[in-house]
Order: C-alpha cells, then sequence, then structure tokens
C-alpha cells in the first residue's frame, strides 16, 4: 500500500438506497399484519367494532400528535444541520427523542390500564369474550407492541445518531447516516398513522 | 478516489412546518368523522385521509418527492404487491 492519504468514498445514494430496501421489508413486515387484521376483522365485524370501543381515543390520538410532531422535529433536524445549524439540529433530535419516550411512556399506561382491565392474551377475563374479541386484542398486543418495539429502537438509534452529530462525525457535508435514521423515524410514523384508525377511530 | 456523493435538496422550514399543520388538521377530521358522521362515511375517511397522511410523509418527510423516479417506482411496487396480497386475499375471504 502506498503511503499516500487514503481518501473515503461515501456512496450517498447507495447508502439511501440502502435504507429503502431495509423500509420496504419494514413495509411487508407491517403489511402482512394489517393483512391479518382486515382478514379477521371482515370474520368478525361486530365484534372489533365493539372491542375498539373499549380502547381509550384520547391516548391514542396523543400519541399520534406526539408522533407527527416527533417527524416534523427529525425533519427539521436534517434541514438545519444541511444548513449548518447544528444546535438545531441536536436540539431537534433531542425533541424527536423526548417525543418518543413521551410516546411510549403514555403507552405503558395505555396497557396498564387494559391489562388492569383483565384484557390481555389468554387471560380469564378475555377467555369469556367471543373469539373476534380474543383476535382484536391479539392483534392490537402483536401490532402496537411491534411498532413499540420499533419505536425504542428508533430512540436508541436517534441517539447514538445525536452522539455522531455532537462529535462532528455526521455533518452537512456528510449526513447520509442523520437522513436515513430520519427515514426509519418517519416510517414508524406513517405506521402508526396506520394503526390509528384500525385500533382507535373504527369502533 | 472520487467522491459520488449527491445531497438531497434541502426542504425549507416553512414547508415542513405546513406539512405538518396538514397532518394534524387530516388527523382531527378523521377523528371528527369518525365519531360524528355515518358509519360508511367514517369508513370512507379512514380508507382516503389515512392513506394522504401517509403520502404527505413520504413526500415531504422522507424526501420522496425530490427522489429519482427509480426510486418512486421502487416504493409503487413495494405498495402495489402489499395491495394485490389484500386483494387477493380478500377474494379467498368473500368466496368461501
Amino acid at each position: 500500500m502506498s503511503g499516500e492519504a487514503q481518501s473515503v468514498s461515501k456512496d450517498y445514494a447507495g447508502a439511501k438506497l440502502g435504507m429503502w430496501i431495509f423500509l420496504f421489508s419494514e413495509i411487508v413486515l407491517f403489511g402482512g399484519l394489517f393483512l391479518l387484521y382486515s382478514a379477521y376483522r371482515a370474520k368478525y365485524p361486530a365484534d372489533f367494532h365493539h372491542s375498539g370501543q373499549e380502547l381509550n381515543i384520547i391516548i391514542g390520538v396523543v400519541n399520534t400528535v406526539l408522533l407527527i410532531t416527533s417527524s416534523l422535529t427529525m425533519a427539521v433536524s436534517i434541514t438545519a444541520l444541511q444548513k449548518g445549524n447544528k444546535t438545531l439540529s441536536l436540539s431537534c433530535l433531542a425533541a424527536t427523542i423526548v417525543l418518543g419516550i413521551a410516546f411510549l411512556v403514555n403507552k405503558y399506561f395505555e396497557w396498564r390500564g387494559e391489562i388492569g382491565l383483565g384484557m390481555y392474551p389468554n387471560s380469564p377475563e378475555l377467555l369469556n369474550h367471543p373469539d373476534g374479541t380474543k383476535m382484536f386484542f391479539g392483534l392490537y398486543y402483536s401490532m402496537t407492541g411491534l411498532h413499540g418495539i420499533h419505536v425504542f429502537a428508533g430512540i436508541i438509534l436517534l441517539s447514538f445518531i445525536s452522539y455522531f452529530v455532537y462529535r462532528n462525525r455526521i455533518t452537512a457535508s456528510d449526513h447520509a447516516k442523520l437522513e436515513n435514521a430520519g427515514l426509519y423515524w418517519h416510517l414508524v410514523d406513517v405506521i402508526w398513522i396506520f394503526l390509528l384508525p384500525l385500533f382507535y377511530l373504527a369502533a | 478516489m472520487e467522491q459520488t456523493e449527491e445531497h438531497s435538496p434541502i426542504i425549507g422550514y416553512p414547508t415542513l412546518i405546513r406539512v405538518w399543520i396538514l397532518l394534524l388538521a387530516l388527523t382531527a377530521i378523521l377523528v371528527f368523522m369518525s365519531r360524528a358522521f355515518h358509519e360508511a362515511l367514517s369508513i370512507w375517511a379512514l380508507l382516503t385521509l389515512t392513506p394522504i397522511k401517509a403520502g404527505l410523509v413520504f413526500y415531504y418527510f422522507m424526501h420522496l418527492k425530490y427522489e429519482k423516479p427509480f426510486l418512486k417506482v421502487m416504493v409503487l411496487i413495494t405498495l402495489g404487491v402489499l395491495i394485490i396480497f389484500i386483494g387477493l386475499t380478500f377474494f379467498d375471504i368473500f368466496d368461501r
């Protein structure tokens, strides 16, 4: 190897395409669950309708506002870094993380309320309900649980990204990592945009 | 080695804030429709407004508007495959 300085090639388009391909797999993963939901809703329309009324619509809507706002702060963070405003970018990343945590805290209280009422998979209370209600709550916990895991993963990811921005390892001229993390966070938001009407509004 | 970086355009703060307000407004309409109106109407609101909200996030927040046609087509193929699978499943369900 020669002694000359190594220059690093950054394939920005490739990095983003790779992220999108990962997002496609996520779309298909959640799409499968949406398919299950639709099929069972078609089979047990009345049970799904009544089960949805047991959920707390206020928590559902508050969580939607939190995630939509976190998407805004994420997008602003990218624009800010592109414009060279590192402080605003870091502040918006911190806001995104806080909004994500607030979402999970809400989710915790929501699940705690429902579990407190005995509405959890295989509970003695739920076993007394019709099959459609069992399916509804099974899907509710699986889908919002899997989504919650994604929010948690997003918070961890954004924490690392914030550190990289802070240490100038992500900069205005090299911000593919920040943009890809943003793509992931926005997809998590999109999935929730679909979960809200399925579980909370169609009741 | 040659730099192959090409960055997406910078989306201004006003555009992002307008999209955010639109998303909140659509959510409010969605919630209102689901509570206040006839069930069939509220289901149509869910089926139309929800994809519009998702589209706004894809188009502006995820910068899809500014991407090359190649990526846009890939997104459409993914969503198309999903819709075909959902459609085929419903043919099966309703023909039983």
